[in-house]
């Protein structure tokens, strides 16, 4: 396992440059997308606003035809204009959504842009090759890297090794080495190599390549709608089915009553009872969850993954990197009887000053804490290397020596016996998951060091926020039983897998899942691929092989395992804004009758002006208010649905009755505030 | 409105909502085929029955299958319910030899009565024999009430854990264990009950009698006490005669009555315990009840409220009181709002006051009740796989709320529930927005009205809802027996059946496929006070908001115009 991002904030590497909520650039070019995104061939993938834009152009049709005859249009012109609107604050959203993905996109694909590659006439014979662009490689190809090119596409090293900079991907200005064979092998259309060469066999064809890939999650025509939009899509068909029932049989039951309702009148209830704002908003939140995920500098290659992220119950961690800081660190100096335990740290740090490995470092960093012991080396110092034969390490000096290493192998140098208690010590440092190190001073055994494996701070407090969510997690590890139930417990997860195999794992998830269970996982390694490709999201570290990145759902380019707890979050807040969303949507009809109804059966009977409980002003000011309501509160909720409802990570009983509260309760009183207020300013200004 | 008036509305529903606990689990028990008190009897007739039928009671139906045999079942019924209809002058007991019904009102009758609905386009004392009673339209009430409790029993199977694709259970053995076990011993009880009240049964079709002034008077009689237990129980509805139970052959006194609203409202309410039982999700069961009695007692105390509030015009002429047009005054104001509310909330049809006089609004709620849908608390089994819908519905929207992709019970709700949910619930404006408004603006529809104005506009509107939604009741004003009426309505009921059955069960069958999600912490609570306000939201919402427009030409009007000193 690669230990990678040590620190366990929530806060990844956000990739280039952070964009605005809402850039001029970008929305000066969603305008005149949003004018594009009219065509009908297209709008006919949203079923709502496609029934709005064909009763606004049926509006404007009468509207021309009225004016053409010298009939009074006014009205019509007037509602027909709105209807117009509403339909383009919807497209505008998407452009928006749309564009802020776009743009994203566009500083990776940038890196890629006029590549060239080297092609390799044969894999094996490094001298010949010939120069072609990089959109012409096809899978399979061989090409030579070397130092100082692009990488010409996503690919898998088949000889050499190098460092590359990825920065153009991950935002990460450290080069990272990559070399056949392993589990390092994979690299990055885009990336750069920066020393020696490399042979490289293409995996991804262009415009497969997952920057392409990304790029069509985020682009409202050829995204591939996800299984819970679809769902959604329907829903909303189906009541505006229901609501052109409603509307097209009260022309028979007017016509009864004696009353003469206008295209124009019953245009404005349609537009304003069909779910417009959830309508002309689904597409723009659907891009803007994919668009939040690249931000996190995730990659899905499907927007079905990132649904799937919300539903997930347990996650599957690695201990190492994701779970512990995956160096062992000194935590405690336990000297043996009569020794002290000062002298012991003294003695411990003394050994440890030519050792540069995190552990070495480690044991100095504890004894300057715990007592202040700053330790020189003598002039005449010499190290003592770590070596496999001894298993020690060390300093001479000064005419004394300092050691440190594994228990037996430092009791047998020293040729000493344990004396009592020091057995004990070892014994209860190895069952709490640690490792212990005996230190010996000139040849006398002074204590033991513990070599824990440190959990990162907050880190328990994170999988509480989850089993809050009803999420579990499951610590997979390599450690025995003993050592993983020690650190299991001390980071608070649910369950572990302790000596896991691939095979292990695969089992787990399986196992899990034939439970109804949706299990989220990321590896890096080839042998994790499987496991990667049976849970429901499978997170494929960057750095790690191309067989897992292929295998999982999503890469993570900054390969921080913990950002899984991210995905779910992001996952979960998509479902969320729509969910929202939808529900404001259809409360807010409520507010819509007591506009509309009243102002078209008033004239047959008078009684019923009593459902005015909103007082608007007249007639045709009540429909006015309500149809340029229904416009606005699309444009008003833009930057909610790119930004996402915020998630909270609660139970669901207490996420729902907040939610419900805002979105259900505060969809039906809104609009009854602002049809009120655009009444009052429409009647201020004399225009109804 | 009294506090005694209350409390009759309390009463008559709080009793079958408690009894409902145990019913629902008896109802649960027949349907998972356990033993039950009657097994050491019934359980040879049910061998006998599936032996001589070659039903294989072992053998478990997809939905496909499901659905199948209710259409065998249903349309066999029909061909012989249509030729008892037409051809009774041939049959036996018929001692006042009345003709065959036409072949128009046959069908219509037929359809009518196939589909749980009882719309009676007839006048029963005066058009059927005891024959037609008792072999055609009471057997019916027990069949299709059966059938429509097997599908209840088929949806609630798909919930349970394991279900599997063809696990929804064997139709023919539902319907004959809920016939036996359930409906006829019930019925029986009910019975003995109701003609130790004074309700007459007998295979005499008529007494005559020397009143008082010393007139001779033919008086109708039949074998009414058991047609009126089964009307009820069932939720069919279908009087013996044409004044249903405000005629005191049908309906004695406040007793008789109080246990005829409690028996419409019995298997309605047992149904979702049984439901949660049979899916082993009991809490969530009792959560489809309390929103039913909660729904189903605001709109009764909606309806008592505008009925006592009585009519202003009559008022101003110094008639006090509540509205008591055609109410009978043994029952008075209260039970016969709890009475409106009740039959039109289970889709029974029954009455005893004429639907016809109830305030505008009080014709508002008793039609608002029926385009809900009939899912407060609907017909037997009817209700029960309404209210699923609903709750599909309000889980699909709110559920992802909570940040997961919806379920109900542990089952993921997806385009395919989706889209079939959304074909059950159109059928609903469809016919009765479409119907209603296409007959107001023919020539033959308005021959059949009887009122001008807005309470036209209402009685037409009723007639629809009250077809599709498989009601039976009527403002009576209307005159049903059209060619555009008995064949278009006939329609409507089918439709309303059928065009709904089918893709409920569709959607049982979907869901029994799909593995079943245990609950956590982040699952949405479908068992709570939350859910129940949310179900309840929904199904007031989308019914309202369909309806709403057609509703305020209607009753609504008509109301504004009489407090404006109109009437119509």
């Amino acid at each position: 396992m690669n230990a990678i991002t040590p620190d366990a904030a929530p806060n990844p590497h956000h990739a280039a440059s952070p964009i605005r909520l809402l850039d001029g650039a970008i929305l000066r070019r969603a305008v005149l997308d949003a004018l594009r995104k009219l065509n009908p061939a297209q709008l006919i993938r949203n079923p709502v606003i496609f029934v709005t834009e064909i009763v606004a152009a049926l509006v404007t049709f009468l509207a021309a035809r009225n004016a053409i005859l010298g009939q009074p249009a006014g009205f019509a012109a007037a509602i027909a204009a709105w209807l117009w609107l509403t339909v383009l604050f919807a497209t505008f959203a998407e452009a928006v959504a749309e564009g802020r993905g776009r743009a994203r996109a566009e500083t990776l694909r940038r890196a890629r842009a006029d590549l060239s590659a080297k092609l390799l006439v044969r894999p094996d014979d490094r001298a010949l090759y010939r120069p072609v662009p990089a959109t012409q490689l096809s899978v399979g190809a061989f090409v030579l890297v070397e130092a100082g090119d692009l990488v010409p596409a996503d690919g898998e090293i088949v000889e050499g090794i190098g460092s590359v900079d990825e920065s153009a991907v991950t935002g990460e200005s450290a080069p990272v080495i990559r070399e056949a064979g392993g589990d390092r092998s994979a690299v990055t259309g885009g990336t750069r190599l920066l020393s020696d060469w490399m042979v490289v066999r293409i995996t991804a064809a262009p415009g497969s390549t997952f920057i392409d890939r990304m790029i069509a999650l985020v682009e409202g025509a050829k995204r591939r709608k996800t299984p819970n939009e679809i769902a959604l899509d329907i829903l909303l068909a189906g009541l505006t089915i229901i609501f052109l029932i409603a509307v097209a049989t009260l022309v028979g039951f007017a016509h009864y009553s004696g009353l003469v309702l206008g295209v124009p009148v019953l245009a404005a209830l349609l537009v304003t009872l069909i779910p417009t704002t959830i309508g002309g908003l689904l597409s723009a939140i659907g891009i803007a969850g994919m668009d939040r995920l690249v931000r996190f500098n995730v990659v899905a290659t499907s927007g079905r993954a990132v649904e799937a992220a919300g539903d997930v119950d347990m996650l599957l961690l690695d201990k190492t990197g994701t779970i512990t800081f995956g160096n062992r660190m000194a935590t405690a100096f336990e000297p043996i009887s009569g020794a002290d335990a000062r002298a012991l740290a003294q003695a411990a740090a003394s050994a440890s000053i030519g050792d540069d490995t995190p552990e070495g470092r480690s044991i100095l960093a504890l004894a300057r804490d715990r007592y202040g012991i700053v330790v020189e080396a003598p002039a005449d110092a010499v190290t003592v290397p770590f070596s496999a034969n001894t298993r020690l390490s060390g300093l001479d000096g000064a005419g004394r020596s300092w050691r440190k290493g594994a228990v037996d192998s430092l009791l047998a140098t020293i040729g000493g016996v344990a004396p009592a208690g020091f057995a004990e010590s070892v014994d209860r440092i190895a069952r709490a998951g640690g490792t212990p190190l005996a230190v010996s001073e000139d040849g006398h055994l002074l204590g033991v060091i513990a070599l824990s494996d440190v959990v990162k701070p907050g880190i328990r407090e994170r999988f509480a926020a989850l089993r809050r969510m009803g999420i579990r997690t499951v610590m997979i590890t390599g450690d025995n039983k003993v050592t993983a139930a020690a650190i299991a417990a001390e980071a608070g997860v649910d369950d572990f897998l302790a000596q896991a195999t691939p095979q292990d794992k695969l089992d787990y998830i399986r196992r899990v899942q034939s439970d109804g269970r949706l299990v989220a996982m990321c590896g890096d390694g080839t042998n994790d691929a499987p496991a990667l490709a049976q849970a429901d999201v499978g997170v494929a570290m960057q750095t790690g092989t191309q067989a897992a990145r292929e295998a999982g759902n999503m890469v993570d380019l900054d390969s921080d395992p913990t950002k899984l707890i991210e995905v779910v979050e992001i996952g979960k807040q998509l479902l969320i804004t729509r969910g929202s969303l939808t529900t404001f949507s259809i409360a807010n009809d409520v507010s819509k009758y007591f506009a509309i109804l009243p102002a078209i059966f008033v004239a047959g009977y008078p009684g019923l002006e009593a459902l005015n409980i909103m007082r608007l002003h007249s007639p045709q000011s009540a429909i006015m208010s309500a149809v340029i309501f229904n416009a606005l509160i699309i444009v008003i909720l833009v930057p909610l649905a790119l930004r996402g409802v915020r998630f909270r990570p609660l139970g669901a009983a207490a996420l729902l009755r907040r939610n419900l509260l805002i979105y259900g309760v505060g969809g039906l009183i809104a609009p009854f505030i602002g049809i009120k207020l655009i009444d009052l300013v429409l009647s201020f200004l004399h225009l109804a | 409105m009294t506090v005694s008036g209350f409390a009759q509305i309390l009463v008559v529903l709080l009793v079958p909502a408690l009894l409902a606990l145990p019913l629902g689990r008896f109802i649960a028990r027949i349907a998972n085929g356990e033993r039950t008190l009657l097994s050491p009897i019934l359980a040879p007739v049910e061998r006998g029955l599936f032996a001589a039928c070659g039903i294989r009671a072992g053998a478990s139906m997809g939905w496909r299958g499901y659905v199948s045999a209710l259409m065998v079942f249903s349309v066999m019924h029909f061909i012989l319910l249509y030729a008892v209809l037409r051809g009774q002058y041939y049959l036996p007991m018929n001692p006042l030899h009345f003709p065959g019904m036409s072949p128009r009102l046959a069908f219509n009758t037929a359809i009518s009565f196939l589909t749980n609905t009882n719309w009676q386009a007839y006048a029963g004392e005066t058009t059927l024999s005891p024959f037609s009673q008792m072999l055609g339209l009471t057997s019916h009430n027990f069949l299709s009430a059966a059938a429509g409790i097997a599908a209840a029993f088929a949806v609630s199977r798909a919930f349970r854990k394991g279900s599997g694709a063809n696990g929804l259970g064997n139709a023919w053995v539902d319907i004959t264990r809920i016939t036996l076990h359930l409906l006829i011993p019930i019925s029986i009880v009910l019975t003995a009950i109701l003609i130790a009240l004074g309700v007459p049964d007998t295979l005499s079709a008529s007494t005559t009698v020397t009143t008082l002034e010393g007139v001779k008077q033919v008086i109708a009689l039949g074998p009414v006490a058991f047609q009126e237990a089964i009307k009820n129980l069932g939720t069919n509805g279908g009087g013996f005669f044409n004044a249903n139970a405000a005629h005191p052959f049908e309906n004695p006194g406040v007793l008789s009555d109080l246990i005829e609203n409690w028996t419409l409202l019995l298997i309605p309410f047992a149904m979702p315990v049984a439901f949660g039982v049979i899916a082993e999700r009991v809490r969530d069961g009792i959560a489809l009840l309390v929103t039913m009695v909660v729904l189903l007692g605001l709109f009764a105390v909606l309806l008592y409220a505008a009925e006592a509030a009585g009519n202003p015009l009559l008022h101003a002429l110094g008639v006090v009181g509540g509205n008591m047009e055609g109410k009978e005054v043994r029952f008075g104001v209260a039970l016969s709002s709890v009475f409106a509310a009740a039959t039109t909330g289970t889709s029974t049809g029954a009455v005893i006051a004429a639907h016809d006089s109830l305030m505008p609004l009080g014709g508002l709620v008793a039609l608002f009740l029926m385009q809900l849908g009939e899912v407060v608390p609907g017909g037997v089994g009817s209700g029960l796989y309404g209210i699923v819908v609903f709750a599909i519905m309000a889980v699909f929207v709110a559920g992802l709320m909570v940040g997961r992709t919806p379920e109900y019970l542990g089952k993921k709700i997806g385009a395919r529930e989706v889209k079939l949910a959304m074909l059950a619930v159109l059928i609903l404006p469809l016919c009765i927005l479409g119907g209603a408004a296409y007959s107001l603006c023919t020539a033959s529809g308005l021959g059949s009205l009887a009122n001008a104005g807005p309470h036209g506009l209402s009685e037409m509107l009723y007639a629809w809802t009250s077809a599709t939604a498989n009601n039976g009741s009527a403002f009576a004003g209307l005159s049903a027996d059209t060619p555009l009426l008995d064949y278009g309505l006939a329609i409507a009921m089918l439709l309303g059946r059928f065009a709904f059955l089918v893709p409920v069960l569709a959607i049982a069958g979907s869901l029994a496929a799909k593995p079943s999600v245990p609950p956590g912490q982040g699952t949405f609570p479908t068992d709570g006070a939350l859910f129940v306000g949310l179900l309840a939201g929904v199904i007031l919402i989308l019914g309202g908001l369909q309806f709403l427009p057609a509703l305020s030409l209607g009753p609504l009007a008509e109301h504004v115009s009489m407090l404006a000193g109109h009437s119509y």
